[in-house]
């Protein structure tokens, strides 16, 4: 009983809170890739627009991570405070 | 070509090189390898080990003096309101300098400076004694970071501007002309798109005062060797600018805008009963986005950097050889995230300024006539 609870004193919170990091990478990455993906596909069928279309995926890809970041923050939050 | 890689690959050596001549106390493996262009110190060198994580905490966080490496700090003015009176003194007089570089707080005056807080104890307190709250005004790293900034922006912008009064028709020279591009980017793609050619004059000063302040900001929180400033990665100064963004919306809002929010046009009514609650919380949630969006990106970076040098430290804590290997691979990883985080500089003061035009645009936009009703909520959060 005594090393369990030493098991479960070990930081449960901070391994919970490297697990939500993760996960807010998988959505940062899928969502960052799907606009990437777009991009490039526009980009193929009209190279000539090809200079809005890189401003516009960069403007959304910071659009995105912000939500992703506002994740990795509470999960940093866990882990250290 | 082969010019142009010969001077990045000096300029990469000398990095390195800098990492040499830095101080060790201790002819550990750590010393040689805190080989980075960056706010690292090598006074990590207790017996008990290298804590990353405290490390890179003492380097996000505010502090009441600035390190600049090895023992060299400064302190800075230390202004409490407690009880009636004021207390100015410096810093210097909470800590002092121990052998490792490291700082030894004690004491003064009945406060403490406790994690960089300062709480009233009283005089000859234990260890353990209960705080009480005294309000701080000082001039922490970050506010002495913002004063830098912001008198450095004086400077620059009423020389430029006093250069445009002086001679108004002649061809921009000098810091004018460095600063005309993106001076009129602001205008003429971010602020006139949103809210019309009349009234983008009256919202200018601050989208450009705004887009400066966090660009600089951003700049100097990655400044190597300069003890470390993260200004805009505190939520305090970011919380600051979302309240800004929301009190000018509020107050420049018209009543198509307030009109829009508690009774939008063109649904039916059991869809006004979920959406004017979402319309409402938007109202709070637009800043609030604004400001984590901010301080999250400028503090992953930050974080980010760091734990590519501690990384470094703490393989050489181990052996001397993998200190050097995986030291050589993380300053090429932390290169490459310093040039992101010079990216991602510019990128979140351009985003923070276009949604706030954009805020602003919607605040104040004229009234008409939409055959679809309400049909223009396309921002993203």
């Amino acid at each position: 009983m005594e090393f369990l609870n030493l098991i479960m004193e070990a930081g449960v919170s901070q391994g919970l809170a490297g697990i939500g990091a993760g996960i807010a990478a998988i959505g940062a990455g899928i969502g960052v890739g799907r606009i990437g993906g777009s991009a490039l596909e526009g980009m193929a069928r009209q190279p000539e627009a090809s200079g809005d279309l890189r401003s516009n995926m960069i403007v959304a890809a910071a659009l995105v991570e912000g939500v992703a970041l506002f994740a990795v923050i509470i999960c940093l939050l866990v882990a250290i405070g | 070509m082969n010019l142009k890689r010969l001077n990045i690959l000096t300029i990469l050596f000398l990095f390195s090189l800098i990492g040499f001549g830095q101080n060790s106390h201790e002819s550990t493996p750590q010393s040689v390898a805190s080989e980075a262009p960056v706010t690292q110190h090598s006074d990590e060198h207790k017996e008990e080990g290298f804590k990353i994580g405290d490390m890179i905490m003492h380097h996000i966080s505010d502090a009441h003096q600035i390190h600049f490496g090895g023992s060299l700090y400064m302190p800075l003015p230390v202004i409490i309101w407690h009880e009636g009176h004021l207390d100015i003194f410096s810093s210097s007089h909470f800590y002092s300098v121990n052998e490792h570089g490291e700082l030894d707080y004690h004491d003064y005056k009945g406060y403490r400076n406790h994690h960089e807080m300062i709480e009233f104890v009283g005089e000859n307190a234990g260890h353990d004694a209960h705080g009480h709250k005294v309000l701080d005004f000082s001039i922490t790293k970050s506010v002495f970071g913002m004063l830098l900034i912001l008198s450095l922006m004086v400077f620059i912008f009423k020389s430029v501007a006093s250069k445009y009064l002086k001679n108004p028709k002649t061809a921009p020279s000098g810091l004018q002309n460095m600063l005309e591009p993106f001076i009129l980017f602001i205008r003429d793609d971010i602020a006139v798109p949103s809210l019309g050619q009349k009234k983008a004059e009256r919202y200018l000063p601050f989208l450009l005062t705004v887009f400066f302040f966090i660009w600089m900001c951003n700049l100097l929180g990655l400044v190597p060797f300069l003890g470390g400033f993260n200004i805009t990665g505190t939520l305090s100064i970011t919380v600051v600018l979302g309240v800004l963004v929301f009190l000018i919306t509020s107050v420049s809002g018209n009543k198509h805008y307030w009109g829009h929010i508690f009774w939008p046009p063109g649904v039916p009514a059991f869809v006004k009963v979920i959406l004017v609650p979402i319309e409402i919380m938007s109202v709070f949630i637009k800043p609030a986005v604004l400001m984590i969006r901010l301080t999250a990106n400028i503090t992953a970076g930050h974080i980010l950097i760091l734990a590519f040098v501690g990384l470094a430290l703490l393989f050489g804590q181990k052996s001397e050889l993998a200190g050097y290997g995986v030291g050589a691979g993380s300053v090429l990883f932390m290169v490459f995230m310093y040039c992101l985080e010079l990216l991602v500089a510019f990128l979140q003061a351009y985003v923070f300024t276009l949604l706030t035009a954009l805020y602003f645009g919607d605040a104040t936009q004229e009234h008409h006539h939409e055959e679809h009703g309400h049909s223009d909520v396309g921002h993203a959060h």
